[in-house]
């Protein structure tokens, strides 16, 4: 259990937190011939898409309703009808997201009302699926706009079912497994989540899917303005015809909860993915689902991620490990290293979260990266995991990097490393072990003995030594 | 800001978009706009000023979104790299307490990093609220002793080129002037040398590439007193009165300040560019003629011959390789016939240019340049650049990061020319980068690989926009 210290300093400094608008963005970048449409000034949106790019590299649709002084002040409603008019006319797109900025939300903006507006005057956009979501940015952070947004989809497009009804197949019991995905989830997870699934015979629909549109792929078609790939608007429909459904990070629990009510499928609540532990229980509610003992090849990565365990406890055992992360990546993180025995001398979240008080760590700040920087100072802490942004600091305290998180924009691929699961969770070992071992000193310390008859000054001070430990491949 | 300053400062003289037919930047459509707001414009004009506390005032996304995202370079300091901002929530929006989480904002930022000054950003949110920044930084100035400036360039304001603006008209108003530069010193080597002092206003270190010029001035006995404001520190900023000439540097949004310095001081301006390699050398001879010193002129003229023999010697092999490659270029203002110029002296063709944002007087330039028939691109929306691309089989598309992936998506090589490159293409030695840049990507083995089609799919896709065939998939047998 976690002791969660809020923010107590006027400024953020070096910021971790990224606003909600973005992870909404985010979230609706995971659907089908979709774009997100920020309403709000021009630059909410110019930021967010710069963001997104460099971190993805590949071109993001995100449009904003562009309002100007006269608009801010006087109401912004038509600006809005005419975005939408604009982005329906022009790319007639299956699914907008309609999502708000501090901007709009300080002027009380009433996005649903405006959506009814634009649904009576223009009935030739009926096509188009419009999710509203309220996302200010003086609230929240990343990962809740992006599960107020998961949220929305379900609230929108997931229709009420008589809980009478049966979930068959026509061959019998459904396959279809319903995955609501958190933003803690990069497009390399889900593929591997996936292959995860499909190796129970079961037919996963992931809500959003990132792995889908933002996996980094080329189409045979240029320029496309909306994404070309993502959950099809259709999925929805059928949401409640599933077997069950899996909520991966916690802060989709609402969601979760939502889809439950409406469909009555069942739901296996998994607040992460990271390690031995997680990963077991996913297998084996999978089996469960699907009424299947667990394929062989799974047995061989679990028994690999345990061989990797052994490898590298000694490097990871107390090692002294500072975490930064949105609160359901801290919370896999910091289980993953709890349960090899490191310490987590530093954990910040960008903004507070119902989980964060059951992190198997000490103390989580709210705060930014400069609290980071002091507290991993403070503490000397060996390793830092975090975002790119982390680099600079890393650098100040001559400890390594490990990145994760968003953004990821000095980094290429950082979208499709996969952290989950028996493998993700022992490739995680390997390169915490791997940085460890070639940045930190473990050996004790050359002593030269004052009646030393060994004469070296001759030769090149210090080289022997350093080869003989480095040759013997033991650093304790 | 009030309606009236903001219409003001819309309404440039100098800018030559401010005809009787349109008040100068354009407004955006809702649903189809492209680019920063006017806070954006401010910061990317200010922030490589790199010992003062760049506070952004408002909820996280201004700074939170955006930080850390410029190639800009320092010398020295890298205060400016830390993004910094009051990162209000609900409770200081509705219960009006973000002027005081302002306030001591401002001190934690003074107490713990020792800044030469501190600029204070308005955001949406502040400015919608009514925070009175004037007030409080006024307050903060007086409490502890440093200046304290409020940048009032809230991102509902305008554009991009609108906040560049407020940022140089906030110069002039609040810095500029309040200091007076040190006597140049003495160089043993030259004793009698006079020595000029000027500034470079809109050249923001991109990539370093200042550094590619500065010896040149270095050389000649010209003083950059400040460069607005690409490595430059608060103390320059204040003296960059006493400049004798300006140059504007490939960017019409501070033309203001070099209007308003040559109104309040004398100093006369002129628009140039630092990219190509006669326009180094106008730049270079536009100083010397507006400082109207002989031996000044003499010199630069034996330091042009000097560079421009060294620089096309270096360039020799590289322009045989580059010779009749055919570039697509797209990019704004004077860069567009600045890098037409550059292009040309490799031994590339324009096959068309870009003028969205070319006034009159660019589009006689880029005439010139490429002749009458000259095709301008006014509207370089994604797919109609890959169309044009296509009809003028152009090899390489050069543009801003903008259009990055309109030309990797579509198997085109690409140069990045605009602020978030990685690469200096400035000065002499700066063709020799954008040479080495150009082959880079022309000459990469990769283009046939990732235009061929699977083996097992007949579909044949466009090669220099040559050949688009009719799609044909075959079956693809189950093993």
């Amino acid at each position: 259990m976690a002791e969660v210290i809020r923010r107590s300093k006027p400024l953020s400094v070096s910021p971790l937190k990224t606003s909600q608008p973005l992870g909404a963005s985010l979230a609706i970048l995971g659907l089908n011939r979709a774009i997100p449409l920020l309403h709000g000034a021009q630059g909410c949106t110019a930021f967010a898409k710069v963001f997104l790019v460099r971190h993805f590299r590949e071109p993001i649709p995100l449009q904003t309703s562009a309002l100007d002084p006269i608009s801010s002040i006087m109401g912004a409603d038509d600006n809005l009808l005419s975005g939408l008019r604009t982005v329906c006319e022009k790319h007639q797109p299956a699914a907008v997201g309609l999502l708000t900025t501090g901007l709009t939300e300080t002027q009380g903006t009433d996005i649903q009302q405006v959506l009814k507006a634009f649904r009576a005057n223009y009935p030739e956009f009926q096509a188009t699926r419009i999710v509203p979501v309220n996302t200010p940015d003086f609230t929240g952070c990343l990962e809740s706009g992006f599960a107020a947004t998961v949220k929305a989809m379900v609230a929108e497009w997931v229709p009420q079912q008589h809980l009478a009804s049966v979930r068959m197949g026509k061959e019998g019991l459904s396959r279809q497994v319903n995955v609501l995905c958190g933003s803690l989830l990069t497009p390399g997870d889900l593929e591997a989540l996936r292959e995860l699934i499909e190796r129970f015979d079961l037919h996963p629909i992931f809500i959003p899917d990132l792995a889908d549109s933002l996996d980094g792929h080329l189409d045979a078609e240029d320029y496309q303005p909306l994404t070309t790939g993502g959950t099809p608007l259709a999925a929805f429909t059928t949401l409640g015809d599933a077997a069950a459904t899996l909520v991966i990070g916690a802060s989709l629990y609402p969601a979760a909860d939502l889809l439950h009510e409406r469909t009555g499928t069942p739901v296996h609540r998994f607040p992460h993915l990271f390690g031995l532990d997680a990963t077991d229980r996913l297998v084996m509610t999978l089996a469960g689902i699907a009424g299947q003992a667990v394929p062989a090849g799974l047995v061989r990565q679990r028994a690999q991620l345990q061989d990797a365990m052994l490898d590298t406890h000694f490097l990871l055992g107390r090692a002294r490990i500072a975490l930064a992360a949105e609160p359901d990546l801290l919370h896999g993180f910091s289980q993953l290293l709890a349960d090899m025995g490191a310490e987590i001398v530093a954990a910040v979240a960008p903004a507070t979260a119902p989980i964060l008080a059951q992190l198997p760590v000490a103390q989580i700040h709210i705060g930014d990266l400069e609290d980071l920087e002091t507290l991993a100072r403070e503490r000397e802490a060996e390793l830092v995991i975090s975002n790119s942004h982390a680099l600079d600091l890393a650098q100040r305290l001559d400890i390594p990097l490990l990145r994760a998180g968003y953004p990821l924009h000095d980094l290429f691929g950082g979208y499709q490393r996969a952290w989950i699961g028996y493998r993700g969770a022992r490739q995680a070992l390997f390169d915490l072990a791997n940085a460890l071992l070639t940045h930190a000193e473990h050996a004790v310390a050359p002593y030269h003995s004052i009646y030393s008859l060994k004469a070296d000054d001759r030769r090149e001070a210090g080289h022997g030594v350093a080869q003989a430990s480095a040759n013997s491949g033991w650093r304790h | 800001m009030k309606a009236a300053d903001l219409a003001a400062l819309r309404d440039e003289p100098a800018c030559a978009h401010n005809s009787q037919a349109k008040l100068g930047c354009a407004r955006p459509t809702p649903g189809a706009a492209a680019g920063g707001c006017t806070f954006d414009g401010a910061q990317i004009a200010l922030l490589p000023i790199a010992d003062v506390a760049h506070i952004v005032h408002g909820p996280i996304a201004c700074a939170g979104d955006s930080w850390d995202n410029r190639g800009t370079r320092s010398s020295g300091p890298a205060l400016f790299k830390l993004g910094m901002t009051t990162d209000l929530n609900e409770q200081d929006v509705i219960m009006g307490r973000s002027e005081k989480r302002l306030f001591h904002g401002i001190k934690q930022a003074i107490d713990r990093y020792s800044p030469a000054a501190v600029f204070v950003y308005s955001t949406c949110v502040t400015a919608l609220i009514g925070d009175d920044l004037e007030a409080i930084c006024k307050a903060a100035t007086e409490r502890w002793g440093l200046p304290v400036i409020p940048i009032d360039a809230a991102g509902f304001y305008g554009n991009k080129n609108l906040g560049n603006r407020i940022a140089g008209e906030t110069m002039i108003k609040r810095v500029v002037g309040s200091r007076e530069p040190e006597p140049p010193p003495v160089d043993p080597t030259r004793p009698n040398l006079r020595v000029h002092d000027i500034n470079l206003i809109g050249e923001y270190n991109i990539a370093g590439e200042l550094w590619n010029t500065l010896p040149l001035f270095d050389e000649l006995g010209l003083r950059v007193l400040c460069s607005l404001s690409g490595d430059a520190r608060f103390r320059e900023i204040q003296t960059m009165h006493r400049a004798e000439a300006n140059m504007v540097v490939c960017s019409r949004a501070m033309l203001n300040v070099a209007r308003k310095l040559q109104e309040r001081f004398g100093a006369p301006w002129f628009e140039g560019s630092f990219y190509g390699i006669n326009d180094v050398s106008t730049a270079l001879r536009t100083f010397a003629h507006l400082l109207n010193d002989a031996d000044l002129t003499q010199r630069t003229e034996t330091l042009i011959a000097r560079e421009e023999a060294q620089v096309r010697a270096a360039l020799q092999p590289w322009r045989e390789r580059l010779q009749g490659q055919r570039a697509l270029l797209y990019t704004g203002g004077v860069k567009s016939w600045s890098i037409v110029s550059a292009l040309q002296e490799l031994g590339m063709t324009v096959v068309a240019t870009g003028t969205k944002k070319s006034t009159e007087e660019d589009k006689a330039r880029i005439r010139e340049l490429m002749g009458e028939e000259a095709h301008l691109i006014d509207d370089g929306n994604p797919s109609g650049l890959l169309d044009l691309a296509r009809t003028y089989h152009a090899d390489i598309l050069v543009a801003g990061g903008r259009n990055l992936y309109t030309a990797l998506k579509a198997r085109l090589p690409f140069l990045d020319v605009n602020q978030e490159r990685e690469h200096g293409y400035a000065g002499y030695r700066g063709m020799i980068t954008l040479a080495q840049e150009l082959t880079r990507s022309l000459e990469s083995p990769i283009w046939s690989a990732v235009r061929r089609p699977a083996p097992w799919d007949q579909r044949s896709l466009p090669v220099n926009g040559r050949e688009i065939e009719s799609v044909q998939r075959l079956e693809v047998a189950h093993g």
